[in-house]
């Protein structure tokens, strides 16, 4: 059988998007037919990713070759982030399709959750500019709808002001790439890094750089552009919340700003300190204020920002190890530690919004304070949730130790001794926070109120067991060499290669 | 000069989204940032005197299928309209999304002063 050509990877689910709505009107049988059918295309896409382990092709959409068409680039790091957007999307569309049924309309979120995975399978898999923030804008006015789906007080003011804020940052990057069409004239992400490369950065294209990082640093979430995260993840259901804090925010700020700065600008040694800049006070602003939260999904929404910090600052880190000319194992030691922090992070946060959502399903609450003693009542999610906080957390067999313990080492090596230390402490304000979670929610004495809650039933469970099994499985991707070289090495290369990937693409 | 223009517009948008209370004022100012882009765009493939970037019998030499150096010279960039055009579909998009949030907004709140629009905080 010959390998699927990559449109398909946007096609499965923007086709499935479309179809599911037409069953919404069949009333109850529809709906479970439409819940069957969403659930079959993100396992299809699950199967596509874990079969494109190690391919490298370049697909030129109908057959227009560069630079004149448009063309879709799987390469280690596009690898990577398709695996982790097919797992958590997978989970989460399980966890939802029980989960969901408390809400009205489920076609049409079944069908909004599946432009948003075709959106963001879309930017991971472009290899033109334009075509990327179109694939972006998808993503993200499907993310708009999402955690506005409610329609309550909350929800549509988180929305707004997500959408605003959104919007604004879509916009700086469609300005970017209105400049750098005018200063390069092409649009092709290979032949813009040919040409930066032969012209060097002037005026026009430092100024479009800026706008990308503000653009792309807004999507991402990075402290000073943080303002709509607390608000809109934790407004939409669990499994969107899952979706936005494991994936979206990763596929739509991280992967693309990674993407931008390796492969078409070059990296230099002032956007190393800038990237490490960024990810420092995101890490350290994120788990400030996520300390000091009481509502449950608001405290996760800020520990996803400092955790993406630590994705923002190993990246960073190898940024400058590669623009000094430093020894180059330091550099791909960070970008390791950056993006295997990535991975872990997308599952570890998605489980931990899953059971936030099945904890308000069966308590009808997210105040940490007027819950207490669920650990009794609920041992499964409660199992689950302990697992996802160790990991954050970084206690050894855990995978979030792994990342975290190569991102100190990578720092150590390349002589940082202080962002070591400040890795260190991040964690152990994590520690706290998640303490916290565990002796508010599960710990204490059970309120008058709960005495009647039970456990949730069903696929809510087997998507939370899964991704609980994937916490504790996945630090053998660094552990076992044949995977580390299958799965992270190709993406790790793909930046230290930096301005190669031009080459790679065009040909010689 | 133009584009100093055009900057200058983007940068109204983007006060008028940052200052304005009103949300739909608030949505009025990302759209002329919207707009100011599509500006841009556009000034990018113009010239002046230029000619729509079709190909005509008569700008094909005699005999051959090549295009004389005439048109190369004379028509318009024809990529930035595209790209204009795929802008204004999104950019429609989300104005829809955006209006009907704020319909919806001001269904539940009774206003539309972000001021008091402030459940949501910490």
């Amino acid at each position: 059988m010959s390998p699927a050509p990559l449109p398909v990877f946007v096609a499965v689910p923007l086709v499935a998007a479309f179809l599911l709505p037409i069953f919404g009107s069949f009333g109850k049988k529809g709906k479970a037919v439409a819940t069957v059918l969403a659930n079959v295309a993100t396992a299809s896409l699950l199967v596509l990713a874990f079969a494109s382990i190690g391919r490298s092709e370049v697909y030129e959409i109908g057959k227009w070759s560069i630079p004149l068409g448009i063309n879709l680039v799987l390469d280690g790091l596009s690898c990577l982030l398709l695996l982790v957007i097919s797992v958590v999307s997978a989970a989460a569309m399980l966890f939802s399709a029980r989960y969901m049924e408390q809400y009205t309309a489920k076609p049409k979120f079944l069908s909004l959750f599946l432009l948003m995975v075709a959106g963001m399978n879309g930017v991971v898999l472009s290899g033109d500019i334009f075509n990327l923030f179109v694939f972006l804008e998808i993503a993200s006015i499907a993310s708009y709808a999402l955690v506005g789906f409610g329609c309550e007080h909350e929800e549509l003011e988180a929305s707004f002001k997500y959408m605003v804020l959104g919007s604004i940052g879509s916009l700086f990057i469609l300005f970017a790439v209105a400049v750098v069409y005018g200063n390069t004239g092409t649009l092709n992400m290979a032949y813009i890094s040919k040409a930066v490369a032969s012209s060097g950065l002037n005026t026009g294209l430092t100024f479009a750089l800026a706008l990308f990082i503000t653009g792309f640093g807004l999507k991402a979430a990075l402290v000073p552009f943080h303002a709509w995260l607390p608000d809109a993840h934790p407004s939409a259901p669990a499994p969107i919340s899952a979706m936005l804090s494991g994936v979206l925010i990763k596929a739509l700020g991280v992967y693309a700003l990674a993407r931008v700065l390796f492969n078409v600008f070059g990296v230099s040694v002032q956007i190393g300190w800038l990237l490490i800049a960024l990810g420092l006070i995101s890490m350290i602003a994120g788990a400030f204020l996520a300390i000091g939260q009481w509502d449950f999904k608001r405290l996760l929404a800020y520990s996803s920002i400092s955790q993406v910090g630590y994705v923002v600052l190993g990246i960073g880190l190898g940024a400058t190890l590669i623009a000094t000319e430093s020894n180059p194992a330091w550099a791909s030691l960070a970008i390791l530690g950056g993006l295997f922090h990535l991975v872990n992070h997308a599952v570890y946060k998605s489980l931990l919004f899953l059971t936030s959502g099945s904890v308000e399903m069966a308590t009808g609450t997210r105040q940490l304070k007027q819950m207490g003693g669920l650990a009794e009542k609920m041992p499964v999610t409660r199992a689950c949730c302990t697992v996802a906080s160790a990991s954050i957390v970084g206690i050894p067999p855990f995978s979030g130790f792994f990342s975290k313990l190569i991102l100190v080492v990578a720092a150590i090596q390349a002589h940082f001794y202080w962002l070591a230390a400040v890795i260190i402490f991040v964690s152990l304000c994590t520690l706290i926070m998640y303490l916290k979670v565990q002796r508010y929610v599960f710990l204490g004495e059970l309120p008058e109120n709960l005495q009647q809650i039970r456990e949730n039933k069903g696929s809510m469970l087997i998507a939370m067991m899964t991704l609980a099994c994937l916490c504790v499985l996945m630090g053998l991707l660094v552990i076992v060499p044949s995977l580390k070289v299958a799965i992270l090495d190709p993406a790790v290369k793909v930046l230290t290669d930096g301005l190669e990937y031009s080459t790679r693409i065009i040909g010689g | 000069m133009l584009f100093a223009l055009c900057f200058l517009l983007f940068m109204i948008g983007l006060y008028c989204t940052v200052a304005k209370k009103n949300m739909v004022k608030i949505v009025i100012g990302i759209m002329i940032m919207e707009y100011a882009v599509n500006l841009f765009l556009i000034m990018l493939g113009f010239r002046s005197g230029g000619t729509a970037p079709i190909i005509d019998r008569s700008y094909l030499e005699p005999g051959s299928v090549q295009i004389t150096s005439g048109f190369l010279n004379s028509c318009v960039d024809p990529l930035p309209q595209a790209l204009v055009l795929t802008a204004i579909v999104i950019s429609l998009g989300s104005l829809a999304l955006m209006i009907s949030i704020c319909i919806r907004t001001y269904e539940k709140y009774g206003t539309f002063d972000i001021t008091s629009i402030r459940r949501l905080k910490g």
